[in-house]
């Protein structure tokens, strides 16, 4: 087989995009506190200095539980949504769907401080309670996305049908709707969770007193000495996000073979 | 049969916004009837069955069933149950929990239940499939099973809308029969909505043509086909010749046809006199072979055109003194030849099988 300029390209193209992510972890076993080769041996050291560090723990505690109000509320609000949008027809729908969508392409940045302004005005502090609003403003998208995915196959006559067969409406819902997006459901909630857990710059910039994890870390890369630490989370973290990534991937696809769809690509 | 009629339809209108979808809807459907509702895309047919069901609020107007008013009562207190179009089987339910949905509410032990289900997927031919996984159904399986879980309920009335039309042809005249056989085996009062004319003649008892949101006739098949009350019913009903005539009072003449006079039952319900359309279906005009029996009226012909269809033979053909030419349907048999276009003919036909409508 001949090889073309473009498969070079695009091997090329992955290992400038996966080299730095594969240095992580390479860095996070090696028993020495400068990062470069070469490396000088093996040790599980620097894992055990994140289980001795009380911010650390503050800092995870904080991230657990913004990530998982998120996730709860963006696929909460995603499901109406995704409802609404599939199954009515409303005046301006593509109108407010787009506007639910712009957090998508709007530079993280800018949604940032014009938050951060926003709640400066309010007279609202800077706290977990903030970071849980920015981050289901930033996640909705992507929830409404995987469910619009589950809600789109489905036909409005089971429901219908649920009814004629005596259960209530209430009962459709639960008996036929909820089982057959179910799989959507948990797909969204594992990606909004993972979007949070990752997310920096909102969190920076509301986070006041009370970092997650990513902001932390930032704040550790200004002690060199620290850095191999800093190393050994963020291959958790990546580990973690990877898992929870191709677990959300299963369900979904699950979820579209439900209803009989056929796979259309990655959601993202 | 019971003295009142199961559902009755007292002019029940519906509007979507301005738009007037059902225009005054008056029809009775008697108990253990095989009745349908057949007409073109967007005639209010599906609406009518919604609304029987209780999927749809009619604007004014009443529907009874069993003598009560059915107003505000919703779909899952009705005592009918309705095979959709779609069949919409729960897609992650089995066989079995798909037909026992409906016996979630009632009383039955689970003994009886599990026996109801195994009856009803019996009755429908699928007794072997009470385990498998409803997204592995085929097309006609699927029907089945939407079949039997409406029938397990034992409703007064079972509404199926356009059950057939996802089928294949030949799926499709298989199935005909076995809902007819089913509803003579259950007894339940079927109400079927479809646009196509055959499925309708082959099933039914009787049959509401609907054009607009109106019942433009509502008879058995056979005074339907041969009787049909307009031109429009006698259009989408089969094939029928149309032919400029004149009448006065019974008496009408078209050109190359003649004058012939004709029953009360032929002629429309309203007056008529001067300018009028005779109606023959092709079937009832003969091209006259030589040597077959001749027939109540003939005329010398030419054929305009041959269609070939294996078992039939259609023909175009011009009637001398005639502007337009009709067509005529022929069994092809042993020994009767097929003609050839420019070649002449005789043509017979029977005035009792006219039928006028008024222009």
């Amino acid at each position: 087989m001949k090889r073309s300029p473009l498969a070079l390209f695009a091997g090329l193209y992955l290992i400038f995009l996966y080299a730095p992510i594969i240095l992580l972890p390479l860095f996070a076993f090696n028993d020495g506190t400068i990062i470069a080769f070469p490396l000088r041996g093996f040790t599980l050291g620097w894992f055990a200095d994140l289980a001795n560090t009380p911010a650390l723990h503050e800092a995870t505690l904080n991230s657990l539980i913004i990530a998982c109000s998120v996730a709860v509320l963006a696929t909460c609000l995603g499901l109406f949504a995704a409802r609404a949008v599939t199954r009515y027809k409303f005046p301006l729908k593509g109108g407010i769907l787009g506007f639910i969508m712009l957090p998508l392409v709007l530079p993280e940045v800018i949604v940032a401080i014009s938050l951060l302004v926003v709640l400066m005005q309010l007279g609202i502090n800077a706290s977990i309670f903030t970071i849980i609003l920015g981050h289901t403003l930033l996640c909705m998208p992507f929830a409404i996305a995987i469910l619009q995915g589950s809600f789109a196959g489905l036909d409005v006559s089971l429901e219908e049908a649920a009814v004629d067969l005596g259960e209530t409406r209430a009962g459709a819902f639960r008996l036929v709707i909820l089982p057959i997006v179910t799989p959507g459901i948990i797909a969204s909630l594992l990606i909004c969770f993972i979007i949070s857990l990752d997310e920096f710059i909102i969190a920076f910039f509301l986070s006041g007193n009370e970092p997650t994890l990513p902001v932390y870390l930032w704040g550790q890369l200004r002690f060199p000495a620290r850095l191999p630490v800093v190393m050994a989370l963020g291959t958790i973290l990546v580990t973690l996000s990877i898992v929870l990534l191709i677990v959300a991937d299963i369900f979904r696809r699950r979820g579209l073979r439900r209803t009989g769809q056929s796979e259309t690509g990655g959601f993202l | 049969m019971s003295s009142t009629p199961l559902i009755q339809m007292q002019d029940v209108h519906k509007y979507y916004g301005a738009y007037h979808a059902l225009r005054g809807i008056t029809a009775e459907i008697a108990e253990g009837e095989f009745f349908s509702l057949l007409g073109p895309s967007g005639c209010g047919k599906t609406t009518l069955l919604r609304a029987i069901a209780g999927f749809e609020e009619i604007s004014s107007g009443a529907i009874l069933l069993n003598g009560a008013d059915m107003a505000g009562v919703p779909p899952n207190r009705r005592p009918t149950n309705m095979v959709f179009q779609s069949y919409a089987i729960f897609p992650h339910l089995s066989v079995e929990q798909n037909v026992g949905f409906g016996l979630r509410r009632s009383s039955m032990s689970v003994g009886e239940k599990t026996q109801a289900i195994g009856e009803a997927l019996e009755m429908v031919g699928l007794g072997h499939l009470g385990g498998r996984a409803a997204h592995a159904l085929s097309g006609g399986q699927r029907q089945r099973v939407a079949l039997a879980r409406a029938l397990i309920l034992k409703p007064k009335v079972l509404l199926l809308d356009e059950p057939l039309s996802a089928l294949d042809r030949k799926m499709r005249e298989d199935m005909q029969v076995e809902l007819m056989k089913l509803q003579r085996e259950v007894g339940i009062t079927f109400v079927l909505v479809t646009h196509d004319q055959e499925e309708a003649l082959v099933m039914s008892d009787r049959i509401a043509v609907m054009f607009e949101g109106e019942i433009a006739q509502l008879a058995d098949p056979e005074v339907l086909y041969r009787r049909p009350a307009t031109k429009r019913v006698a259009d989408f009903i089969g094939v029928m010749n149309f032919l400029p005539a004149t009448a006065s009072g019974r008496s009408v003449e078209a050109a190359g046809l003649g004058v012939a006079d004709l029953a009360a039952d032929q002629m429309p319900a309203g007056p008529v006199a001067g300018a009028c359309t005779v109606g023959l279906r092709p079937e009832t005009l003969s091209i006259l072979h030589d040597g077959e029996a001749s027939m109540a009226r003939e005329a010398s012909a030419e054929i305009e055109e041959v269609v070939y269809y294996g078992d039939m033979t259609y023909y175009d053909v011009r009637l001398d003194g005639m502007d337009t030419t009709m067509r005529i349907s022929m069994r092809n048999m042993v020994g009767r030849d097929v003609l050839d276009v420019g070649a002449r003919t005789r043509v017979g036909w029977d005035p009792r099988a006219m039928v006028v409508f008024p222009d």
